[in-house]
């Protein structure tokens, strides 16, 4: 056991650094980086453009992708450490992660050769961004229960229905997205894959407010949208066995719930007055922030148990499934903690970075807690393939796809 | 990065489980509950065979001079298979703080025999029905010799020597005591977990030898319990994963309305908050681990940690394991409540949950203090 890095890794390491002071600046004590939301999205957009083209040039945008499409083949564990060292640094994030982390593997992995020659370099680039159509407005946790139809016309697909929670949809060039071309077979087997121009003729996208104000997602609407069949991502019918691989690119890519941690719970305690002594001496909030670092700890230590298999060239374990569940669910009972802290004032906005970030955390923890597989799914997830339980009887089950019941 | 035992790590544990499974463990854990017997005599002594006993030990005293981590995979298997023999009262607590803090007289004279059995050591630390400090202690030291009563003191009938925690002039002490040729007197105690034996001691002018500083025994003993908290967080964690396997199984076993319990997601996501726990508990114990290896400053914050979410995981998954089980669960017949039991004990026996979160905030404060200057 040590937390060396191999002389191979070191070097590795010490390179991505050098890199990146060149290029960037150290974040400050404050950890205030840029993310999307905080900041007017034009400007924010801009300097997201700019940050992918620098990293492209120098081929960390997609460091694991061949050389030919703007990559350095770098393993799973260099991947890692690039991670690593960015997230040390003032950087704009939140733009790319959905159409490189998904997206990219799915284009990878089935579009064809010229294909990949035409999307794969300026998606890595950043001057195309992609963004993902699966779920719909009555197939949320049951993507598969999808029914955006898509009809064969000549060398075309036409495409009518809709699309939501694309996160966004407004700025992409493209997008990936599985429709239904058979409701009469059985539902996972009538479904396909394609690409699509988020410009084509017929697409209307609408932003949804959320609840923490902002819109960073939208309604996606198809009206008689033309795709063309070489668009095809997988054969007729393979649409949802591509859209899992997807979904399991997308649980990576999810992953932690950034924000408030039991750090910053325990500092802001030991400033917070609490009857005329700091609050970290009330038993209660000590009890708390016990639990919390425990939480904190241990996704670290697991997040170090998936690194040290990568680095041996092995196989992670299925360890890596709880860090969703666990962080946004920590994330909300944090920043409940930060504004019950303020006692009756707790329910003002103010200018200060700590009160924003509890609130940050108290709202936008509730959407983590639904992104990207519900804590729900995540435990039917962990349940079914870590465990080995069976599935649920299904309702659904040898059913064509148009005879199962919708409640509607 | 390779926060992961080595090959030879695992295989030593995989060969541990496989000799406890043999000796059918969780079965005479069982007899050793019904019959009140305090240990496994023949369990104890095949285990002597094997050699764990002097893992730690260093080679000049004939142990085998290994690492932390070594012991750290079998405490996992023991705490799986809830192996009634008092390893962890004479390796973690005893012999652990005899390694690193008794002079060269006492180790050449007990460290070997320790291996073979012919010693077996404790911690006596208890006296009264509430947390001990060190301003509450009443055993006391006068003239090198000890008087007072201890309660709750692991494996004492079965031990041949304890380590004391007193009050002396300078504070308080750590003395060690010979228990078979002195005054002391040992009854054993009823517990909830009487597969693992405790007793009261009374020492009545008992002799003693001071082990470290006179006066420092109150910080040596908060050492002693960092160390072992990190190994009996491997106990629990084996513990746990135990219980996780026996819900998981009976969920896919047994049948309600026509289906497999384990296909209800009331179930489904009350075995995944099983695995979510103890998760977190095994990084955390993987982490703590690498710290007792190396006697890190940050042992006292890790060690913490790791038997908060230990206790939490092991006390979790033992009583959800008894609500998978339905009213099978409840009886005496099966083995659900051997770990219940098991777990409850671990959880107090170095200090309850609450003394663990207050040790790890205190921790953090002390750190943070410390990085701030």
């Amino acid at each position: 056991m040590d937390f060396n890095d191999t002389h191979q890794e070191s070097e590795f390491r010490a390179t991505c650094r050098g890199w990146l002071e060149k290029n960037a600046q150290l974040k400050g004590g404050t950890g205030n980086d840029e993310r999307y939301g905080r900041v007017d999205e034009h400007d924010f957009l801009n300097s997201a453009r700019a940050w992918q083209k620098k990293k492209f040039d120098a081929g960390w945008a997609m460091l694991h992708w061949p050389k030919h499409y703007g990559g350095l083949e770098a393993s799973a564990i260099e991947r890692i450490i690039w991670g690593q060292e960015e997230s040390k640094f003032n950087v704009p994030r939140g733009v790319y992660e959905i159409g490189l982390g998904m997206a990219g593997p799915v284009m990878m992995q089935y579009a064809s050769d010229q294909q990949k020659a035409r999307y794969l370099p300026p998606m890595a680039a950043g001057e195309e961004i992609w963004c993902q159509l699966f779920s719909e407005p009555s197939a949320g946790s049951d993507v598969a229960g999808l029914r955006s139809k898509a009809v064969q016309d000549g060398d075309d697909w036409i495409i009518n229905g809709q699309k939501v929670w694309t996160s966004g949809a407004h700025f992409c060039d493209y997008g990936i997205i599985v429709v239904r071309h058979d409701p009469n077979i059985e539902k996972h087997a009538g479904m396909t894959f394609f690409f699509v121009d988020m410009k084509s003729p017929g697409i209307d996208i609408r932003p949804i407010k959320q609840i923490t104000g902002g819109s960073s997602f939208n309604e996606v609407y198809f009206n008689d949208v033309r795709i063309p069949d070489s668009q095809r991502l997988g054969a007729i019918g393979d649409g949802w066995r591509v859209a899992i691989t997807t979904l399991m690119n997308e649980r990576l890519a999810v992953g932690d719930a950034n924000g408030a941690d039991a750090k910053e719970a325990f500092e802001w305690a030991q400033g917070q007055d609490d009857h005329g002594q700091p609050m970290i001496k009330n038993s209660g909030v000590r009890e708390s922030i016990a639990d919390w670092y425990c939480q904190a700890s241990g996704l670290k230590n697991t997040k170090l148990r998936t690194m040290s298999a990568l680095s041996k060239g092995d196989t992670p374990g299925p360890e890596a499934s709880i860090t969703k569940v666990v962080s946004a669910n920590k994330l909300q009972a944090i920043g409940n903690f930060g504004i019950d802290s303020l006692d009756m004032a707790g329910m003002l906005k103010t200018d200060d970075a700590d009160v924003h970030s509890f609130h940050d955390a108290w709202l936008g923890s509730a959407g983590l807690r639904i992104a990207g597989g519900t804590d729900e799914i995540l435990k039917n997830i962990i349940a079914e393939r870590v465990l080995g339980l069976p599935q649920d009887p299904r309702a659904d089950k040898g059913l064509a796809f148009k005879d199962i019941p919708s409640g509607n | 990065m390779n926060l992961d035992f080595s090959d030879d790590q695992k295989f030593l544990q995989s060969e541990a489980r496989k000799f406890l499974e043999k000796e059918q463990s969780i079965q005479k854990s069982r007899s050793v509950l019904d019959t009140k017997q305090q240990y496994d005599k023949d369990l104890w002594a095949k285990v002597l065979e094997m050699g764990w006993t002097g893992i730690r030990i260093p080679e000049l005293y004939e142990g085998l001079g290994l690492g932390h981590l070594e012991l750290c995979v079998i405490a996992e298997e023991l705490g799986r298979s809830l192996a009634p023999v008092p390893f962890s009262s004479s390796v973690y607590l005893f012999t652990e703080a005899i390694i690193k803090f008794a002079d060269e007289q006492i180790k050449s004279e007990i460290l070997p025999k320790l291996i073979s059995g012919e010693c077996v050591g404790t911690l006596a630390i208890t006296e009264q029905l509430f947390a001990p400090t060190e301003n509450n202690i009443k055993v006391s030291v006068d003239n090198n010799q000890i008087t007072g009563t201890k309660i709750a003191v692991p494996d004492a009938s079965v031990a041949t020597h304890v380590l004391v925690i007193c009050k002396s002039e300078l504070g308080s002490d750590l003395r060690l005591v010979d228990l078979t040729n002195n005054n002391c007197e040992v009854h054993d105690q009823d517990t909830i977990d009487n597969s693992r034996g405790h007793s009261l001691i009374e020492f009545n002018n008992a002799n003693s030898q001071l082990v470290g500083d006179a006066g420092g025994g109150w910080a040596l003993l908060q050492n002693i319990l960092n160390q072992a908290a990190v190994l009996f967080s491997f106990e629990q964690i084996g513990g746990a994963q135990a219980t996780l396997d026996m819900a998981s199984e009976y969920a896919k076993q047994r049948f309600a309305f026509g289906r497999a319990i384990g296909s209800y997601q009331a179930i489904k996501h009350k075995l995944a908050d099983m695995y979510i726990g103890l998760t977190l508990a095994k990084s955390n114990t993987y982490y703590a681990a690498w710290a007792l290896l190396n006697d890190s400053t940050e042992l006292e914050v890790a060690a913490a940690t790791a038997r908060v979410s230990s206790t939490e995981a092991f006390q979790f998954c033992s009583k959800e394991n008894i609500q998978t089980h339905g009213g099978n669960g409840f009886t005496w017949e099966y083995d659900c409540h051997l770990f219940y039991r098991r777990s409850k004990l671990l959880s107090l026996n170095i200090g309850s949950l609450a003394a663990w979160k207050e040790k790890l905030v205190s921790g953090l404060e002390r750190s943070n203090l410390n990085s701030s200057q």
